[in-house]
Order: C-alpha cells, then structure tokens, then sequence
C-alpha cells in the first residue's frame, strides 16, 4: 500500500461514527420541527376539539395551519387532509375503507407485488372478505408495465394502489400515468407516497390522485403521525372509516388530535417543499459521488432498480459473490439495511427485489444505502472506502467468488441446499 | 441482535481462510449449501498418513454466525482423526459460539461441511486403495 492510497483508517479521525445511512427507514428529526413542536406540548396544551376556550382554539388553530402545510406540499387544500397514525394507517384507512364503501358496485382491487407489507396485508386481507385483488408484477427495473396495468384495471374495479417511491430500491412509479389510465376507468387511484412526499414533486390534481398517504417521519418529522389525503370533488372519494368514535377528520379517523405531532408534520412538509430542490441536488451529488466510488474500485456491483426513475436518496446495491448480512456485520461503522431480510427470523430474501426478477443467490446479496439531509460528504467518502475494504476481505472468503474467478458457472452446481 | 464475543471474535479474525489443493488425495473437500439459502461453505481438510488431520481450511459465502462456525470447526478438527472429528455435533458448535436460534442452521452446515470433507476424502483414499 503507498502513502497516497486512500482508506477508510485515514478518513476515520474526521468524521464521528457509526454514521446514518438508513434514511428510509427513517429520518433524524429537523430541529427546526422540533422547536416549532414545543409549545404544544407544555404551554399550548389545549385539545384541539374542545369549542369552550382559548386553550382548544389556540390548539386547533395550529392544527389547521398544519393541515394547510401538508395540502400545499401535495397541491390541495387543508380540507382534504386527513391526520393519522403515519402511512401504515392511512394505507389501511384507503385500501380498506374504499373498498369496502363501494363493496356493492365495484369490488376489485388493483396493486402490485412490490408494495409495501402494509399494502400487501390490507389486499390479502381485502382478498379473505371475498374482494377480487389483480397483483401487477414490475419490470426489471422495478417499475409497473403501464399496459398491463391498462388491462387489469376493469368496470368492476374501485380503486388502484400503486406506490410513489419504493422503499427498498428508491424507483419512482409513473403517477401521471397511472392516474389518467385510472381516471379513464372510473376508477380511483390512491398511492403510497410515504417515501415520496418531500422528496419529489407531487400534485394530486395533475396526477388525478385520489388519496394519498404520507408518513412524518421519513420527511424529518416526528415519528407516530401521518396523513391521508382523500379527494373530497371531481371525483368525491367515499370510505368506510375504519375507527369509531367521535366522528373527528371528517369521520374518517375518530380520536382526538395530538396538536405537537400535527404541528410537527406540517412543519417537515413546509420545509420539505422550499429546500427540495436544492436538497436534491446535494443528494444527487452525494449519490453519484458514492456509486462512483464503489463502481470505480469494486468489480461486478449491480444497482437494483431503475437507473434514471429514481429518487436521489437511495442505492440498492447487489455485491456479487457477498452474503448481505456479513456484509452489515463487516461495516457496522454504517448503519445500512439488508436488502434480504436475513436478519429477522425469515431467512428469504427481499421479496421487492425477487419481482425485480433478481436471482436469489444475488438477492441475497444487496444493502440498502439511504442518504439523507445530514449525510455529509465526508461520511460518504468513509462509507465508500469501508465498503471497498470489507467487500474485498470478504470477496477473499467466499467460496463462490472463488470458483467465478476460476471460471466455473455457478449454476452448473448441483447445490444441496439447506 | 446481540452476538457473543466469541462468535464476533472468529468473524473478524477468522482462522484457517484458504484453500487447499482439490486435486490432492490426501485433501478431503465438502462444499455444502446453496447460494440461494444464502450460505455456501467450503471446508477442505488434509489427512496425514496416520489419520490424523493435519490442515484445515475454509471459504464461506453466508451471514457472520455461517462464518464464524466455519472458522471455528477449522480449529476444531485439526489435530483430530477422522474418526473423532466426524463426531463433532452442530450442537456442541452453537453452544461454542452462542448462536441465536435463527442461526442454528449455520451450525448445521458446519457439521455437514466436515462430513462432506471427510466423506470426499475416503473416497478418493479408497479409490486409490
């Protein structure tokens, strides 16, 4: 090794470890949500629903003002904004309250098999009532073929659910599109936009979207909220709530408010709407700076998902040859996800890159790599090198890199599996 | 999800990486798994004239509790015969390295990677007797 070669043990004093590289899982909160949260915690406690005083009014003039902040990050109004729980809730609330409300007219389903596990259970579960669910498969680079969609959705379908962003390999689906060919259809088109909203451009009206759920806690809000959008015109979106109570949000989601959390998601969204543009563009530079680092030193990496349709915070990649989870053991300076879900106790690989038509053998060989609003380049510098380091060591162990070196073709193997 | 010393310690140092000559009779090689499980093992041993492994070596596609009870069974077997190292239970090398239970099956393959070793080694021993 010469003096001038770079490695992560020089990078090392300069940056303070383990470094965050899990932004869609989720993300730190901004300070500036915090501080704008505070007061509705202690001083300004008041229940927003309560009509008799000062301390409801001031609550839920806050709570308004939020709404308003989410609706204008999305192109709508505050009245068409529904708080929840967070995404896995409002996915709930739109699959199966719409679902269920046109039960007698429409009753199919339309989704695809790399939505999120909160999409996909809702479907099944949809499937159990008796409801009909068409399950679009995705190209190789993860994205809906628009036809296919075109001859699933039929007369006897109420309602598509497709999502905006992925949360494993970061493709941005065709919303556009999919919402005019919904709209042809007559049919309603609701997206999972957890990982989209605050990321990309988004605006229910030029996309026909109908309902629309976003988290706060990938957007540098708190954790624990989360809204849906539901079209209230042109087309009027109707659902069976799934909560009852006191009929608050319109009676779509009873229970009472928490106003820090409402003021807390607004403020993400706001902030999220006026620094985007340049966000991404330090994101991109970030991305590029890394998937350049590791394609220029590290042979035979592969990026899931499409090259071009993507949001700039995310790199799925595929080490060939590398086991995924002795890969998140090598770099425990980073904290990354395995693209195969080897660390909980199911030992398949992520099914989002299986319908991506990646082979299990390399399925098992991806990490998620997010990068977010604090992610410096420096981090990213150390992050590329580490990785560089580990992949080679364990590249040096692996029987199966061994033998592809040797030129033997791995499935000319009789394996004998486990 | 909280790993031993001892299992972290044969992940970051492992012992005994490397490869040994296939094409030599007195090297038994298993190679045990599939890619697509996710774990892949291969562990190679050479058998001295009295029986008694002298060298061991392993290579191992898979998660860090595959690797480090490959590295493990690496020490274990050198100095042993055959006979005594085919005895070796997946048990006693989880127990070693305190695998959690969703990693038992790394233990497994281990065991099956010194059968197969030892079982390609007799063959080639008798093919030649």
């Amino acid at each position: 090794m010469n003096d001038t070669q770079v490695t992560a043990a020089k990078l090392k004093p300069n940056i303070q470890l383990p470094i965050y590289l899990d932004y869609q899982a989720t993300t730190p909160m901004d300070k500036r949500v915090l501080d704008a949260m505070m007061p509705y915690f202690t001083e300004k406690y008041g229940n927003p629903h309560s009509r008799s005083h000062s301390f409801g009014w001031d609550a839920e003039e806050a709570v308004e003002k939020a709404r308003a902040q989410v609706g204008h990050l999305i192109g709508t109004d505050a009245k068409s904004i529904v708080f929840t729980s967070g995404a896995t809730e409002s996915n709930n609330i739109a699959l199966k309250g719409v679902m269920r409300f046109y039960k007698g007219k429409r009753n199919h389903l339309v989704t695809a098999n790399t939505e999120h596990k909160c999409v996909l259970d809702s479907a099944r579960h949809l499937q159990q009532e008796g409801f009909e669910v068409t399950y679009l498969p995705v190209r190789q680079n993860g994205l809906i073929d628009l036809d296919e969609l075109r001859a699933a959705v039929t007369e006897k379908t109420a309602l598509v659910s497709i999502m905006a962003v992925n949360n494993e390999i970061g493709v941005i689906q065709p919303l556009a599109e999919i919402g005019r060919i919904c709209r042809e259809k007559g049919a309603f088109f609701h997206t999972d936009a957890a990982q989209a909203a605050g990321k990309i451009p988004l605006d229910v009206e030029a996309m026909n979207i109908d309902l629309m759920s976003i988290s706060g806690h990938k957007i540098y809000g708190p954790k624990g909220i989360g809204a849906l959008y539901v079209r209230r015109s042109k087309p009027r979106v109707r659902l069976e709530a799934l909560f009852s109570g006191g009929g608050q949000e319109r009676g779509l989601r009873s229970g009472t408010l928490s106003p820090p959390l409402c003021v807390g998601l607004g403020e993400a969204c706001a902030i999220a709407e006026r620094e985007m543009g340049a966000e991404n563009e330090r994101l991109r530079m970030l991305a590029d700076r890394f998937y350049q680092g590791i394609m220029n030193q590290v042979p035979e990496v592969i990026l899931n998902g499409d090259r071009e349709q993507r949001i700039p915070g995310n790199l799925n990649l595929s080490f060939s040859y590398v086991e995924g989870e002795s890969m998140i053991m090598a770099i425990k300076d980073l904290a990354v996800s395995s693209g195969s879900a080897c660390t909980s106790a199911s030992l398949e690989p992520s099914y989002v890159l299986r319908a991506l038509g990646v082979e299990e053998e390399m399925a098992h060989t991806s990490i998620r790599i997010g990068l977010g609003r604090f992610t410096t380049e420096a981090e990213v510098d150390y992050a590329v090198q580490t990785i560089v380091e580990k992949v080679n060591k364990l590249r040096s162990m692996s029987p199966l890199w061994e033998m592809a070196q040797e030129g033997i073709d791995l499935k000319s193997i009789e394996w004998s599996g486990h | 999800m909280a790993y031993s010393e001892k299992l972290i310690d044969h992940y970051e140092n492992p012992r005994n990486v490397g490869s040994l000559d296939k094409g030599d009779t007195s090297v038994g090689t298993g190679l045990v798994g599939a890619p697509a499980c996710g774990d892949v093992m291969k562990l190679q041993i050479k058998v001295g004239a009295d029986g008694i492994i002298e060298d061991a070596k392993f290579k191992t596609f898979g998660c860090g509790s595959a690797i480090a009870s490959s590295s493990l069974v690496t020490e274990w077997v050198k100095g042993k015969t055959i006979d005594e190292a085919e005895k070796i239970k997946n048990t006693e090398i989880a127990q070693h390295l305190a695998l959690p239970p969703v990693k038992i099956h790394c233990s497994v393959l281990a065991e099956d990677a010194i059968k197969a070793a030892i079982a390609d080694f007799r063959t080639k021993r008798d093919g030649k007797a």
